[in-house]
């Protein structure tokens, strides 16, 4: 992984994030606990922090915490088949533990359904227990393409969660501020979009291991002027990389994607492992589901773009539309190869791989790999197989 | 003359082989790994130098391969069995286009291209269920040694079925079987169904063409070699010695290397 100059300011913005997150109750400002594909605009617009357990999950991973935060969880009754995020985090809850000794409490709770069905319950166990509003926004899966009704779906839910927040914090719900915000979470989205496509240089300046790190502040402080400040930066910083012949992996010969969540306690080694074998994961479809914003928001039609995009992430969409965007990246990215993360815990995701996996090999004649791994749980990987696994997939480029 | 060798520690055994610059083979030599792969490793390594009568010196280079392929420190370099495999099936029977693979800990599938090039592969994931461990088990669970455990199913009278494809709940399975008046021919049939079951699934995964061949330990099982045939419909090439078929592989690659 490159240490960029720029990640020192990411350091301190979430640093800062966190700190007003754990002080907000002396702050009197109200807290949300969201989902990673849950509105955060809205929050934003009502002055809300939005502090995301899908967050703080893989924190635990990277600081080697997890375990012990999911042996706690288990041992209070939640299966080991159930998802290691919502385990870490219930974990974590429990104890007050991880790297910030647990989040700040929420004063509402807010779903978006768009990512998995797990989120459902997994807040629901959280509402009870702190005894708070829960809003759900169903965002449906679509199976084929994107439909009118599906779209008018979630903006009546937009608009009835307007009234939600206006109801629970005892004022009207500002709409200057809401459009405000969404112009800078379409700037951000935009920006991070273009971060994405330095993927495309070759060699290229940035792997998938660094997005997955530089990702916090789009997740977060989406529709804030500190992430668009931030991925300005971040994006300048690449393109003078990538002008001075940068890559971010020495003599890169092999181009690949990922697919499916990181394996967040894993990282560093699945980095250098892939470095070494002079392979650059330079595109993932993860970190592309937080670029599906459009800059410019037609803002009559603004509720109708934000539902759009709420319902666009790859985890969201159907098995034809997963194949037709894995030929356009095979393509546009000029890969190799693809790797995927057949992750236990994230069902949704992982689901239909195998097939996904044929049908791109048959279309573009690109090898995929298909590793079995967890995001955050370690007890699930094992180093031989992975290594027996990928080197082989390696292999199959040489000669 | 030179001369090149391929090592292959596996999970269970340790092979060596001596290959020369006409693709010949000059020894080989297979034996259980024990606590210390290494030191099995260059067991076997020293084994097929005597009786191939050659010296350390005399081999150019070596390719080490299997589980313990880097704890092999003398090897030149290091590949996967996936792509030894396929190289050592690719001489002995050229043509082949889809090479299922079953050792210890490993069930796998390839689909090779042209001189052994490995197009696709699929694996066995995390659990032991269709692999050589997984018979080995339940041979001793029905105190049988790996090739009485074939002999037996090939005498099959009745159609059983085992249930469970876990190794550690298929023994306790096997047992009640048993104690349930079962014939230990039949049950035999019905593990070795089992375990063909799990391979053909793993082999449609990357497809099977008409020209198979199987390697590793278990391709000396006629049973499970005979059951596979019936499931995908063709014939198995089996080489006479399936167990090399890795460490074959990692002696040409060692010679194509220099």
């Amino acid at each position: 992984m490159t240490k960029f100059r720029v990640a020192e300011t990411m350091k301190e913005i979430m640093a800062a994030y966190y700190l007003e997150a754990k002080n907000a109750a002396y702050n009197n400002t109200p807290v949300a606990w969201i989902t990673s594909g849950g509105p955060v605009e809205f929050l934003y617009a009502m002055g809300v922090i939005p502090v995301y357990p899908e967050n703080y999950a893989p924190m635990c991973s990277i600081t080697r915490m997890s375990k012990d935060l999911m042996e706690v969880s288990e041992a209070a009754g939640y299966s080991q088949d159930i998802c290691s995020y919502a385990r870490t985090d219930i974990g974590a809850d429990m104890t007050q533990g991880g790297p910030i000794l647990g989040l700040p409490k929420p004063d509402m709770l807010i779903v978006g359904t768009n990512i998995c069905h797990t989120v459902v319950k997994w807040f629901d166990v959280h509402a009870r227990k702190y005894n708070v509003p829960l809003f759900i926004i169903d965002m449906p899966y679509l199976h084929d393409d994107m439909t009118k009704d599906a779209i008018n779906y979630v903006v009546k839910q937009f608009e009835a969660f307007k009234g939600f927040l206006s109801g629970v914090l005892k004022k009207p719900f500002n709409e200057d501020k809401f459009m405000e915000t969404l112009f800078l979470a379409a700037q951000v989205s935009d920006l991070w979009e273009k971060v994405l496509a330095m993927g495309k240089k070759k060699p290229s300046p940035i792997n998938s291991f660094d997005t997955f790190i530089h990702l916090a502040p789009i997740v977060t402080l989406r529709g804030t002027q500190k992430a668009v400040d931030y991925y300005t930066r971040f994006y300048d910083e690449l393109v003078e990389l990538s002008n001075q012949g940068f890559g971010s992996v020495p003599d890169e010969k092999i181009r690949l994607l990922w697919d499916n969540l990181p394996i967040w306690y894993k990282i560093k080694y699945l980095s250098e492992f892939f470095a070494k074998h002079s392979a650059a994961l330079v595109v993932s479809t993860y970190t592309n589901s937080w670029a599906a914003m459009q800059g410019d928001i037609d803002t009559d039609h603004a509720l109708e773009e934000l539902a759009r995009a709420y319902l666009s992430p790859y985890i969201n969409r159907g098995f034809k539309y997963r194949t037709d965007y894995l030929v356009k990246l095979v393509e546009e990215f000029s890969l190799d190869g693809l790797v995927f993360h057949s992750d236990r815990s994230c069902k949704p995701y992982s689901i239909g791989q195998y097939i996904v996996k044929e049908e791109v090999t048959k279309r573009t004649g690109r090898p995929g790999l298909i590793i079995e791994a967890d995001m955050n749980d370690p007890r699930v990987f094992s180093d031989a197989q992975f290594e027996t696994r990928a080197e082989a997939f390696l292999e199959s480029f040489d000669r | 003359m030179k001369y090149f060798a391929g090592i292959d520690v596996g999970s269970l055994t340790a092979k060596a082989v001596v290959v020369d610059e006409n693709n010949r083979i000059l020894g080989y030599h297979v034996m259980p790994i024990g606590q210390d792969s290494f030191a099995a490793g260059m067991s076997a390594y020293q084994q097929v130098l005597n009786k191939a009568g050659l010296k350390r010196e005399d081999v150019l280079s070596i390719v080490s391969t299997g589980y313990s392929r880097k704890r092999f420190t003398e090897a030149t370099m290091q590949k996967t069995e996936i792509s030894c495999h396929a190289k050592g099936v690719s001489v002995i029977f050229p043509g082949v286009t889809t090479l299922i693979d079953v050792g210890g800990q490993d069930s796998k599938a390839m689909k090779l291209g042209k001189n052994g090039k490995v197009l696709d592969f699929a694996m066995n994931d995390k659990c032991a269920a269709g692999t050589g461990r997984f018979v080995e088990v339940m041979a001793h669970a029905l105190n049988l040694s790996l090739d009485g455990l074939s002999d037996a199913a090939l005498s099959f009278k009745n159609e059983l079925s085992l249930s469970s494809t876990c190794t550690v709940f298929g023994e306790s399975e096997v047992v009640s079987l048993l104690s349930q008046g079962h014939t230990v021919a039949d049950i035999a049939w019905a593990i070795i169904k089992s375990i063909a079951d799990r391979i053909v699934a793993l082999a449609k995964r990357v497809g099977i063409g008409q020209d198979v061949a199987m390697s590793g330990g278990m391709a000396k099982n006629r049973a499970l070699v005979a059951r596979l045939e019936d499931r995908i419909g063709f014939d198995i090439l089996v080489p006479d010695e399936p167990q090399i078929i890795g460490a074959l592989g990692a002696a040409l690659i060692a010679k194509e290397e220099k």
